[in-house]
């Protein structure tokens, strides 16, 4: 390719549309310098810099989100294509966005607490997130197959270290190698998926071809002319699956309970809430430009995958004790619900914000779930953090009530009940599957929802109905309440000392059971803030299940 | 209509829930309860000024014309950024809901000073959760939005799963369990129902007086009127235990605290009846022409004789207080299946008295509990020595649920008989049958709690020990019951004429044009 061409290929690059994907990138090697620049002492800082950097980037993201109609900040860009057509600026993903910038941003305040317990690197932790939320943002906006696959496998490759993050962990481990593996094999049908579409549509013996396979829209021309292409259908259903990996739809979820139950309880929040709606965000963009043709074949393949899902989702998690299980699989079924929409916007894009409002409750309710699970988590021990059961809520609203009510609140969201935010994604999602016409996947979806109360308010039952017994958590917190303190007290006493040590090497003191209810010595000062935050996830919970305001409107209006 | 300077509905469903909310975020206890008294009390006082402040005749102005207020006095809108889709608190009431909305209003006072004198454990959190309760109930009959309707059904449902589970009896974790299971495949089907109808109408809206409007102008094909009605029928049928649907009721009764058990058994259940009387016949005429036959079969067969007999059977008092419940919906289902002015208005009738007698119910029942340690009325017995007032009351709560005249209940049953008999003779007969199967187990109640003599058991448990008659905390609330119970069976016509009134403009329309 001669430099004229080059030249020109750059003629459309915006580095300012992309800007808050780039300052995310900068922030992660700012928190890297930081580490190397700053005392030891002040390395507690760093992952406030990475939160707040976070926070004003999504202040700003927002801010120039409002007035995207006009032509100051990103709304300049909307509807157009940069960087030679490997993005394209739409209303959705400026959604995913914000999104995503949230989600980041929220597994940032959990991994402070996660992390706080645990003698392990902590802003490399920090560094990956940051790097995977960018990736995500960018992923949101892709319109090519290079884009997507780059972005894509970006993020796979920050949660192959992130899932495996816990070293100390055989089942942090185990979790990392099966996620590994599931990837590799998600990525590998993918890139054939995507090979084919590339190979196919290249070929000049067919109308239509193009030199240019890869992107969304000559792709789309391609396929439109050529309805019923064998090798383009399989190219599509190849993608489609690699994509369902993400999702975690039936049969691609095998990895799911396994790799959620070891991860860390913050990278398990992230997988859920951010990986799942990445794969949604992918699939909404294809199924409605590059495969839009293909709609007859799209829409069968999707329904089955969400009747599937949505049956095994529900059904899988009621035999689940372990809370992270339960949650991995009934993250499963609202796949389903999810790809009930998906299904739903193929007959009327209407259905488009119906997800992404979903997806917005759906976010809000599983960092508030995730919030208290990351707070209650034990550290006294290499497993502890995989290793949460239902059991050890018993009694949660006697010790903790705050923290039950946040829990009761986020669960009921995800079950669907109203006055709850997760019940008007509900709605919205079988209103737009009945004007569709899907009675079977509706009613379906339906006692889904009456199964998924059993486990979801198993679980509540738990937390506000059990009695705090011997074996549990708080209790044995509570026991070990003195010599806790005690200890804590001659840490702090001893910090002077303990300075020079470094403080993430795995030889210095294993898992000092610092944890009281809180946490480390960082934890305590640590904690009440991060109990604010979810209780203002919490509240929002209730209030966009009662008010939708602007932002309903502005979701479910196209 | 007299002016208040605010929304008296609005009003009615905030001051419960704003209270709930100060009382969550930490207030002293004494402070908490008197609090709870203005929660439970400003409901209760604005339901009876929209009951004394009705305006007579609007139904005759609705029928008139499509459009305007369509029968709706107390109108207000509020939108909640979904107006789009034609989701909106749209608060109102018409000769319908404005006799349950009150009835509502005078449970929720009772049940809450019953709460309060209970001295349960954790009273701050059942208080708050009560009141949450209550606010849904009074949001349930002040929503002209259907969508809105459902809500404050769901959200006045949770706290019932929590009360049961916490402060419940027996069983009490399998029956919140199985409570809410139950409830929720009600729930959803009946808003797969209501979302069939906001889909198929065309009008793309929730609000009843648009429905109806653009129904009565386009009405839908007689097959998706068909099977909407089929499931909000059975999905309201769950709600409003239709046999053979009903299993969750006597366990979840028997289980739930006694205010919740008022609550959900005197107001909350009446929604699935509303909700067929207040949306499906007006909307889906055909469809209910084709429904009814199965409803009345299952209604007379399984809630009235079946379920009759199995309450004579219980031993349990509050089990058998549960299944009388159950049973009474079966007269309120045959009401509905007649399709006529007559028969709908005596189920709302028969709503507001049931409401009434069986929320005193629970309330005595309770009372004889905390004083003979036993819900089992073979280890009573002779009580009526020791506490006359408290039989007296439950006396008179046992006549006002056979139906004696005098008493609310007499005249929504007279109602529905009459109507029943040109649907059905032999229905009648059964309904009639009916009457006798609950004088029996009512009487024989009275009988084996209060008459006689005291069993040996009773003697044995609290033989020596003083024991006290019902004292005011606990007669306030009774008396508000059993006042409200003797002031519509002497005064049905403040009732009964609005009631009329709008059923003339909406369901004998819509029954007699399809």
């Amino acid at each position: 390719m001669s430099f004229e061409l080059l030249h020109a290929a750059a003629d459309s690059n915006r580095w300012a549309a992309i800007l808050p994907e780039v300052s995310l990138g900068c922030l992660a090697l700012l928190l890297l310098v930081l580490e190397m620049v700053l005392p030891r002492a002040a390395h507690r800082a760093i992952p406030v810099v990475a939160i707040a950097g976070q926070t004003v980037l999504l202040a700003l993201l927002l801010a120039s989100f409002c007035c995207a109609s006009g032509a100051c900040g990103i709304g300049a860009y909307l509807g157009t294509e940069t960087f030679n057509g490997l993005l394209l600026h739409t209303r959705d993903g400026q959604f995913m966005r914000v999104f995503f910038l949230l989600t980041s941003l929220l597994v940032s305040v959990l991994g402070v607490v996660s992390l706080g317990r645990r003698q392990l690197p902590r802003v490399e932790f920090f560094s990956i997130v940051l790097v995977i939320g960018g990736a995500l943002m960018l992923l949101a906006q892709s319109n090519h197959f290079v884009m997507l696959f780059v972005a894509l496998e970006t993020v796979t490759v920050g949660f192959y270290i992130l899932v495996s993050y816990f070293r100390t962990s055989a089942l942090s481990l185990e979790a990392g190698l099966k996620y590994l593996i599931t990837g590799a094999l998600s990525s590998g049908l993918l890139l054939f998926g995507i090979v084919l579409l590339y190979g196919v549509s290249g070929n000049p013996l067919l109308i239509g071809s193009t030199d240019n396979g890869m992107h969304f829209g000559e792709l789309r021309g391609f396929l439109a002319a050529n309805p019923d292409n064998f090798l383009a259908s399989l190219g599509i259903v190849l993608v489609l699956s690699g994509v369902c990996f993400k999702i975690g739809a039936f049969p691609f979820q095998i990895w799911v309970p396994d790799v959620y139950q070891g991860a860390p309880t913050p990278v398990t929040a992230y997988l859920a809430v951010g990986s799942k709606a990445a794969g949604f965000a992918i699939l909404l963009i294809l199924v409605h430009t590059a495969f839009a043709p293909y709609a007859g074949l799209v829409i069968p393949v999707l329904t089955v995958l969400a009747a599937l899902t949505l049956v095994f989702g529900n059904l899988a998690a009621l035999t689940q004790h372990n809370v992270k299980r339960l949650i991995g699989l009934s993250g499963v079924s609202h796949a389903g619900f999810l790809l009930l929409g998906v299904v739903a916007s193929l007959h009327s894009t209407a259905a488009i914000g119906a997800v992404q409002f979903y997806l917005g409750g759906y976010l809000l309710a599983s960092f508030a779930v995730f919030g208290v699970m990351t707070l209650l988590a034990r550290a006294d021990g290499a497993d502890a953090d995989a290793i949460q059961e239902l059991d050890d809520y018993a009694g949660l609203a006697k010790t903790q009530p705050f923290l039950a009510l946040v829990l009761v609140i986020g669960l009921g969201s995800l079950a669907g009940i109203p006055p709850l935010v997760g019940f008007m994604g509900k709605l919205f999602i079988f209103i737009s599957a009945f004007q569709a016409e899907l009675y079977g996947l509706l009613a379906v979806a339906v006692l889904g929802v009456v199964v998924s109360i059993y486990y979801y308010f198993g679980w509540v039952r738990a937390a506000l109905f059990g009695e705090p017994d011997g074996a549990s958590k708080t209790a044995s917190a509570d026991r070990a309440a003195a010599p806790v303190a005690a200890k804590a007290a001659a840490l702090v006493a001893a910090e002077p000392a303990s300075q020079p040590a470094p403080s993430w090497s795995i030889e210095f003191e294993e898992d000092t059971p610092l944890q009281n209810k809180g946490g480390s010595a960082a934890g305590v000062c640590v904690c009440t803030p991060v109990k604010w935050a979810l209780g203002l996830l919490a509240a929002a919970v209730v209030f966009f299940g009662f008010y939708q305001g602007a932002l309903g409107d502005w979701l479910l209006s196209r | 209509m007299s002016e208040l300077p605010f929304d008296p509905l609005l009003l009615a469903i905030l001051s419960p829930l704003a209270v709930a909310l100060v009382i969550a975020l930490g207030l002293p206890q004494r402070a908490s309860v008197a609090l709870a008294c203005v929660g439970f009390g400003l409901p209760a006082l604005l339901g009876l000024h929209t009951w004394y402040h009705f305006p007579s005749g609007l139904g005759a102005v609705a029928a008139s014309g499509v459009g305007g207020a369509g029968g709706y006095a107390f109108q207000s809108f509020y939108d909640t950024g979904l107006s789009r889709f034609g989701i909106m608190l749209s608060l109102g009431l018409n000769g319908i809901s404005m006799p349950l909305f009150a009835m509502a209003g005078v449970v929720g006072l009772a049940a809450g000073l019953y709460a309060i004198q209970s001295g349960a454990e954790r009273l701050k959190t059942y208080l708050a959760l009560l009141l949450v309760m209550q606010a849904g109930l009074m949001g349930v009959f002040a929503s002209v939005d259907v969508f809105f309707f459902y809500f404050f059904h769901e959200l006045a449902l949770i706290p019932t799963f929590i009360m049961v589970g916490i402060w419940g009896g027996r069983d009490r974790h399998y029956a919140a369990m199985k409570l809410t299971i139950y409830l929720t495949l009600g729930a959803m089907l009946s808003l797969v129902g209501l979302i069939a109808i906001y889909v198929k109408s065309g009008a793309q809206t929730f609000d009843l007086i648009a429905l109806r409007n653009a129904l009565a102008l386009q009405p839908l094909g007689e097959s998706v009127q068909s099977y909407a009605f089929g499931l909000l029928m059975f999905g309201f049928g769950i709600l409003v235990s239709l046999w053979p649907l009903h299993t969750w009721a006597p366990l979840g009764y028997g289980a739930a605290p006694s205010s919740a058990a008022m609550l959900h058994a005197g107001v909350l259940k009446k929604f699935g009846l509303y909700g067929l009387i207040q949306i499906a016949l007006p909307l889906l005429p055909l469809g209910a022409a084709k429904w009814v036959g199965l409803l009345a079969l299952l209604a007379a067969v399984g809630n009235v004789l079946v379920i009759g007999f199995v309450t004579m059977a219980q031993r349990d008092l509050k089990q058998m207080i549960g299944y009388s419940s159950v049973m009474h919906m079966g007269y309120a289902f045959l009401g509905i299946a007649c399709l006529s002015t007559v028969g709908a208005g005596g189920v709302v009738l028969l709503m507001v008295a049931h409401g009434l007698s069986v929320a005193l119910m629970f309330l005595l029942a309770t009372s004889v509990h905390q004083r003979t340690q036993t819900f089992d009325m073979a280890e009573m017995g002779g009580l009526a020595q020791r506490a006359p007032v408290l039989a007296a009351f439950f006396v008179a709560a046992t006549m006002a649920g056979i139906g004696l005249p005098g008493f609310a209940n007499f005249w929504g049953e007279l109602s529905i008989f009459v109507a029943l008999w040109s649907f059905s003779k032999l229905f009648t007969v059964i309904a009639v049958a009916g009457i006798i199967i609950s004088a029996i187990y009512g009487l024989r109640a009275v009988a084996r709690v209060f008459f006689g003599s005291p069993s040996a058991q009773f003697t044995a448990r609290v033989g020596g020990q003083p024991l006290a008659d019902l004292g005011w905390a606990e007669r306030l609330p009774a008396l508000l019951l059993l006042g409200a119970l003797l002031a519509v069976g002497f005064w049905p016509k403040s009732i009964s004429e609005p009631v009329n009134d709008a059923l003339q403009s909406t369901v004998s329309v819509a029954v007699s044009e399809s």
